[in-house]
């Protein structure tokens, strides 16, 4: 039976840019997506204790102020130590491809870089979450 | 020509030509109206301008005096061109201190300090938070060393413009910056000091905050008064537009918020008796230059304008007393593409021509790669060039305010004008710009503007090239640069070296001082000059300022 899906959005570090990852939290809303969006300045220790506690199926990081390598890293590796691997972890930003492109071999879903569609996004998550069901 | 008479000849143009026309070809639907939301009428003439009670000497006047619509210099850029800047500073001290040299070497008359993300929110470089971010983006000062290997072998004195980029920690960079020249032993006040000091738009956009708004302003205030007091020729606060805009907002907002967020921080300082004929004169605003070009251009006119007549009324200046803001105008990064890169040149130097027709002072272009990463020397250089073949072969700057008078700009800029003027009537209605930040004014407000553009490219409304129209599926890949790598650990190892060496009673004794003086309504800059010289580092001082002031946080939303 397809449900809802739940997406934890995060702004991890100290980057305060979050034009992108709200527009996205709204995006997904009307979608019919559930989003939670944390706020800025988060560590990523809050972030997976977070995702965990609220059993989230995906969480969405946003990074401009390339410290994206550190950051993701730390994610993968946390939900890895906490045995939550099973929740999808993607993100946009400021990204430079070859990074986007290790960041995937490292486990990163999908990262969605600049001008990338609303539409774009909903349909990549849904692929990767399996189609939810529809109002 | 008499009006009646034009009027009729327009109705009969509207009746007879344009209805043929439109039976042809009806016109585009996106050319209703400007980004911000202005209806774009088919075709403004004198009476567009007679409808909105247009008066030349009252609404535009001449360049360099009020309401400044024309300028803030009265012969435009007929003497000097305006100042070609770019924004630098990158890795650890020693690494920004090598592409500074290099700047200046190359001609470069100033220098603009961008730090890094801890460094903005008052952390050290060791700190667990900062991982990741040391060095980048800008560069890392923990303390007075850093900023001394910053400026080695640079005398202050010899630079005409020193522009730090601070904001949560203005107050504790102009001390570190007051101490360091104490050191150099130079004439501090030969170079002009320029503090973007605009903490209320962190908190309304860009988000590197430390303490709570209320606070934050006094600390703004304390840099501002002490300045007006001891350096009363140095800029001690830039009213930013730029972050909120680029967080989504549109022109209008912009105007609006920027202008609201400075009389926040002037009613503090005249409510504290600083000398408003002084303070005034020395204020700039930092705005986004984005891509529609003419509600760009009427956007720094009408800014100047009102923020001229605002602080006129407000604060009961004489006529003598200059109000015309300066402008630092900065091409809107969020306009770049990462589809199509090289097309990011001529958007930026579409974006420069409007800047200067807007009659900035000093302008900043976007590198053509910076939806990637931080620039490459060689995509910075296009970005100086374009700036050159502006000033020197298109010869928009031979007279000046060569717009003056478009009936269609100066139609925008009224109403451009207007429509800010009742959204600062509305921010003031909620008790100023604090209160609004508290009851989620802007936020709101800007994520319905970003969330609409959002849409309107999604659907197609809006074209963007190489992002919604006219896409290329395999696209040369561009070179990009990489930050050194090394610098983190470079910068935290001498961090700790200095804890350990440097006279830490001093450094006790300094800390505990700014302590008492925070809780009090003490200006705070001498406390913190004396912690800086002591070499408190910047994660201690925060610290302290902390435990008295409270940290802001935004939480879960």
């Amino acid at each position: 039976m397809p449900k809802r899906h739940r997406i934890m959005l995060a702004k991890a570090g100290l980057d305060g840019h979050d034009r992108g990852v709200r527009v996205v939290a709204m995006g997904l809303r009307d979608a019919n997506f559930e989003v939670i969006y944390t706020g800025r300045r988060q560590t990523p220790e809050h972030i997976v204790n977070a995702a965990i506690q609220e059993d989230v199926d995906a969480i969405g990081l946003s990074i401009l102020s390339g410290a994206h390598m550190t950051l993701f890293a730390r994610i993968l590796d946390l939900l890895k130590a906490k045995e939550a691997e099973d929740i999808m972890v993607f993100g946009g930003g400021i990204i430079p491809p070859d990074d986007a492109q290790e960041l995937k071999q490292m486990g990163v879903k999908h990262i969605f870089g600049p001008g990338t569609a609303m539409d774009t996004i909903v349909a990549a998550i849904n692929q990767s979450l399996g189609q939810q069901e529809v109002n | 020509m008499d009006k009646d008479k034009l009027a009729g000849l327009y109705q009969q143009w509207n009746q007879g030509p344009v209805e043929q026309a439109l039976k042809k070809t009806p016109e585009r639907a996106n050319c209703a109206q400007t980004p911000a939301g202005i209806p774009n009428e088919r075709l403004y003439t004198p009476l567009s301008l007679d409808e909105a009670g247009f008066d030349y000497a009252k609404d535009l006047g001449f360049p360099g005096q009020f309401p400044y619509t024309r300028g803030r210099d009265p012969l435009g850029y007929r003497s000097n061109y305006w100042l070609f800047m770019q924004y630098a500073g990158c890795g650890d001290a020693e690494e920004a201190n090598k592409r500074y040299r290099y700047l200046l070497s190359q001609g470069q008359a100033g220098i603009s300090v961008a730090f890094d993300l801890p460094t903005q929110v008052g952390l050290d470089s060791d700190d667990p938070m900062a991982d990741g971010e040391v060095g980048k983006i800008g560069v890392a000062v923990s303390s007075l060393q850093d900023l001394e290997t910053v400026f080695e072998g640079i005398p202050l004195n010899k630079l005409r413009q020193i522009s730090l980029v601070a904001n949560a920690m203005s107050s504790i960079i102009l001390a570190m910056f007051l101490a360091l020249a104490e050191k150099q032993g130079v004439p501090v006040d030969e170079c002009t000091l320029r503090i973007q000091n605009d903490v209320l738009k962190e908190f309304i956009s860009r988000g590197a905050y430390i303490f709570p708004p209320e606070p934050s302003i006094r600390l703004t205030t304390d840099v501002v008064t002490y300045c007006a007091q001891n350096h009363p020729a140095w800029l001690p606060i830039t009213l930013c537009g730029y972050h909120i805009r680029e967080a989504g907002a549109n022109a209008v907002q912009e105007v609006a918020y920027c202008l609201a967020n400075g009389l926040a921080y002037m009613d503090e300082v005249a409510r504290r008796g600083a000398p408003m004929e002084r303070v005034l004169p020395q204020l700039s605003a930092f705005c986004a230059v984005n891509m529609n070009f003419f509600e760009e251009i009427a956007k720094f006119r009408a800014l100047r304008r009102l923020w001229a007549r605002l602080v006129r009324e407000r604060y009961g200046v004489g006529p003598e007393v200059n109000l015309g803001l300066s402008l630092v105008n900065f091409t809107a990064g969020s306009s770049l593409t990462a589809q199509q890169p090289m097309n990011n040149i001529v958007r930026v130097a579409v974006e420069c021509l409007a800047g200067v027709l807007g009659g900035c002072q000093s302008l900043f272009p976007c590198s053509m790669d910076e939806a990637f990463a931080t620039p490459t020397e060689a995509a910075v250089k296009v970005a100086l060039r374009t700036q050159q073949i502006i000033a020197n072969e298109t010869g928009i700057g031979d007279t000046a305010d060569p717009m003056g008078g478009s009936y269609y700009l100066e139609s925008l800029t009224s109403e451009i004008e207007e429509r800010a003027l009742k959204m600062i009537e509305e921010i003031e209605a909620l008790g100023g710009s604090v209160k609004a930040i508290d009851q989620g004014y802007f936020r709101r407000n800007i994520d319905e503007a970003s969330y609409q553009w959002q849409k309107e490219v999604d659907t197609g409304a809006r074209s963007i090239v190489g992002v919604n129209a006219y896409q290329e599926a395999d696209e040369a890949p561009m070179e990009i640069f990489r930050p050194p790598a090394e610098t983190q650990e470079r910068q935290i190892a001498r961090l700790r070296k200095l804890r350990r060496e440097r006279d830490n009673d001093r450094v006790q004794k300094a800390l505990e001082r700014v302590r008492a003086v925070a809780a009090t309504e003490e200006n705070l800059i001498p406390a913190l000059t004396e912690a800086a010289r002591a070499y408190a580092t910047m994660g201690e001082i925060c610290g302290v300022l902390r435990s008295v002031f409270g940290e802001h946080n935004e939480g879960d939303i």
